[in-house]
């Protein structure tokens, strides 16, 4: 498959999906789905920063150090679902060999970095008041900072092998095998001992009332909003630069084509 | 019938995927007493071979338990079988309380009490707000946990 040329590509099965993700149609509708994803983000931060700071009441144990919460919990998810996304864009980089699966994946590993540094920091400051300690290597810690290790090393590798077809099926591999972790962070809790609390979602419900979950609900949604906006534009970035990497290299090899011509 | 190349590759992943997913599992069944924050005072009281040795237990602070001279604690741990005395001089950490959740490091002595060198209050996944609290407790109907 001609990557350099995806416009006239036409290996790709003919269903809804892959019309929608052809780069150059992809390029025409997301650019409609900036603005409101982003409008859509602010107002769901607004709604859900007011509630997190002055609508919602202090834990009978923590007090006011439950806020962090609102912060901690929607990264934390966010780490984990980055990371599955970026996994089911590696199977479509390796089965379909889909170019926005490449731009998918490259365009959400140092988004899933960042949102995972957010969880483990917030999470070190919430554990100080109410554990007694910033850091302990319990499992859900631990894995956590696996996982924030292993997005920083594909970061790496996606700066490495920058435009190179072979490479993006490498880190592709990598992703997936890295995937194994992510059922290791959510498990960890109710697999091992550990310091860190299991999840607040029981088969009978959440062990939070209303006041309590309704702003964590609006956290949660507002930061996968702020994610699709920021995944959204960085793989519109990515297939523009592969465009104006392409358009380089033909200009290049012109000017080279001609210049060789002169002179031998 | 002959599978497509997409299939084929398809394939090869899940089946590795699978490979690896229980090779994970070997390992981490293996490391199971490494990967434990803690041990229950049943296992440790029942495992011979971790007396002495640095560990963790945690489980609920018994009511009425905890005793303080100076920077003095003496409480007991239970996690409902069997409960182990914990010793520690130290600042607790302020969510300390009986009947809450504690991790105490160190290691189980001669007499059968747990010298701790640290203690760790253990969070539950249960959130609720103070004016809830002070609610349930006028009524009578606390039960030291939201239900």
């Amino acid at each position: 498959m001609n990557k350099s040329n995806p416009m006239t590509d036409t290996s790709l099965p003919a269903n809804w999906f892959s019309r929608l993700a052809h780069p150059g149609v992809f390029l025409s509708w997301s650019r409609n789905w900036i603005a409101p994803l982003a409008a859509l983000t602010i107002i769901l931060f607004t709604i859900g920063l007011w509630y997190s700071f002055f609508n919602s009441p202090p834990d009978y144990q923590m007090g006011e150090t439950v806020r962090i919460m609102y912060i901690h919990v929607p990264s934390a998810w966010l780490s984990q679902m980055i990371y599955t996304l970026m996994a089911v864009s590696a199977i479509g980089t390796l089965v379909w060999r889909h170019p926005m699966a490449d731009m998918s994946m490259k365009a959400a590993a140092p988004l899933g970095a960042a949102f995972t540094a957010v969880a483990l920091f917030t999470g070190a400051l919430w554990g100080r008041p109410t554990w007694g300690t910033f850091w302990e290597w319990d499992g859900r810690m631990t894995s956590t900072l696996v996982l924030f290790l292993m997005y920083l090393g594909l970061v790496a590798l996606w700066r490495t092998f920058e435009g190179q077809a072979r490479g993006t099926r490498i880190i592709a591999i990598f992703t997936l095998v890295g995937a194994l972790n992510i059922p290791i962070i959510k498990f960890s809790v109710d697999w091992w001992n550990t310091l860190h609390q299991p999840s607040i979602i029981k088969a009978d419900g959440l062990s939070m009332p209303a006041s309590i979950y309704t702003p964590l609900l609006i956290m949660v949604v507002a930061f996968t909003a702020l994610f699709f906006t920021l995944h959204l534009v960085g793989m519109r970035t990515e297939i523009l630069r592969h465009r104006a990497n392409s358009l380089e290299r033909r200009h290049v090899s012109a000017r080279n084509g001609t210049s060789s011509g002169t002179t031998s | 019938m002959a599978l497509t190349r997409k299939q084929k590759r398809l394939s090869i992943i899940a089946v590795l995927g699978v490979v690896l997913a229980l090779a994970t599992t070997l390992i981490l069944t293996a490391l199971r007493d490494e990967i434990v924050f803690f041990f229950s005072p049943t296992e440790l009281l029942e495992r011979s071979e971790l007396a002495g040795q640095s560990v963790r237990v945690g489980g609920l602070v018994l009511e009425g338990s905890w005793t303080k001279e100076g920077e003095n604690n003496s409480f007991d741990v239970s996690d409902g079988a069997s409960e182990v005395t914990v010793t520690y001089v130290g600042i607790l950490p302020d969510l300390f309380r009986e009947g809450q959740g504690v991790i105490a490091e160190g290691q189980l002595i001669e007499d059968g009490t747990f010298d701790a060198s640290t203690v760790l209050a253990k969070h539950d996944e249960n959130y609720m707000p103070k004016e809830v609290e002070q609610a349930l407790k006028e009524q009578g109907n606390w039960q030291g946990k939201y239900e």
